[in-house]
């Protein structure tokens, strides 16, 4: 019973937050939405046993992604609102709603179709060495014997991912712009954004 | 009455589809990340309880896999995001249609 009341809870809780990130106009209000939205998916991992996943979850999305997104953000002119007209606003609709179909074709056809063995089964950690039954000895069981070479590059993936991140947001990030006087700012040579245009009133 | 694999699929679904629409519905460069954002936390809700529903724990090492794929795709995304930004003081996708050589 509390499962039934908490998936429902949580499942309306989500649904909700993650069409406010794709509904809302201001870029703040959808940052909000999707951490607590992120947030709210880890409780479906709880339920579903996967502890570890779900720590995972709160740690990397709502600690590490969104901060990224919200120290990116600062280098955006985010309270500008951007034109959304689109063409033809019932191709999206259309489109969004075949693709959904197939998706659940897609996950539906093997489920139903194919009697799954578990490989890795759940408590293979306690059965193989004895330590306490438990999801984290599991996952680090089945993590560091069959994919340990996936982990491995997953490793190397983010080290490059980290490096081409500062490599390309960090150019001419040792000029300051701030400290410098208003004649030496480099030119732009595109449209002024709002608040140079306020600047050059004054 | 208890939840079964069917109704963590659906929720799966309607999340991607939310997600499917927010990339296909908007022109923000930004809200394009976050819808890939909520695609790939839909399919891994459904990695999860697939995994639970088998009692097997491949699922969750995907669901492993895709999380550090979507922290390094935010990483060198959110790069070129800021890079774009700088060149051209827009976030509209309309705007990545001259690519300007």
């Amino acid at each position: 019973m509390f499962e039934v009341v908490a998936f429902y809870l949580f499942a309306f809780l989500t649904i909700v937050m993650f069409s406010i990130t794709v509904l809302t106009k201001n870029a703040l209000y959808a940052l909000s939405s999707l951490a607590a939205g992120m947030i709210f998916i880890s409780a479906f991992f709880f339920l579903l046993n996967a502890d570890f996943l779900g720590v995972v979850q709160i740690i990397v999305y709502t600690g590490a992604v969104m901060a990224l997104y919200a120290f990116g953000m600062m280098f955006f002119d985010s309270i500008s609102d951007i034109d959304e007209t689109i063409a033809n606003p019932k191709l999206a609709f259309f489109l969004t709603g075949i693709v959904a179909v197939i998706v659940v074709m897609i996950f539906m056809a093997p489920v139903i179709g194919a009697n799954v063995t578990a490989h890795y089964p759940v408590g293979m950690a306690a059965n193989l060495y004895g330590t306490i039954d438990g999801n984290i000895q599991d996952v680090g069981v089945v993590l560091f014997t069959k994919y340990l070479v996936p982990f491995e590059v997953a490793a190397v993936m983010l080290l490059v991912a980290m490096i081409g991140g500062i490599i390309l947001a960090g150019k001419k990030m040792d000029i300051s712009i701030t400290q410098m006087d208003d004649y030496d700012v480099p030119a732009q040579d595109h449209h002024k954004t709002d608040s140079e245009i306020e600047k050059d009133i004054k | 009455m208890s939840i079964t694999l069917n109704d963590y699929l659906a929720l799966s679904t309607i999340l991607f589809a939310i997600g499917m629409f927010g990339a296909v519905r908007r022109k923000n460069l930004l809200m394009l990340f976050f819808s890939t954002e909520i695609m790939l936390n839909a399919v891994n809700i459904g990695m999860a309880a697939i995994s639970k529903f088998h009692g097997d724990l491949t699922g969750q090492m995907f669901a492993f896999f895709i999380v550090a794929i979507a922290a390094s795709e935010v990483a060198i995304g959110l790069g070129l995001l800021i890079l774009w930004f700088k060149r051209h003081n827009t976030l509209n996708l309309d705007s990545l249609q001259k690519m300007e050589g």
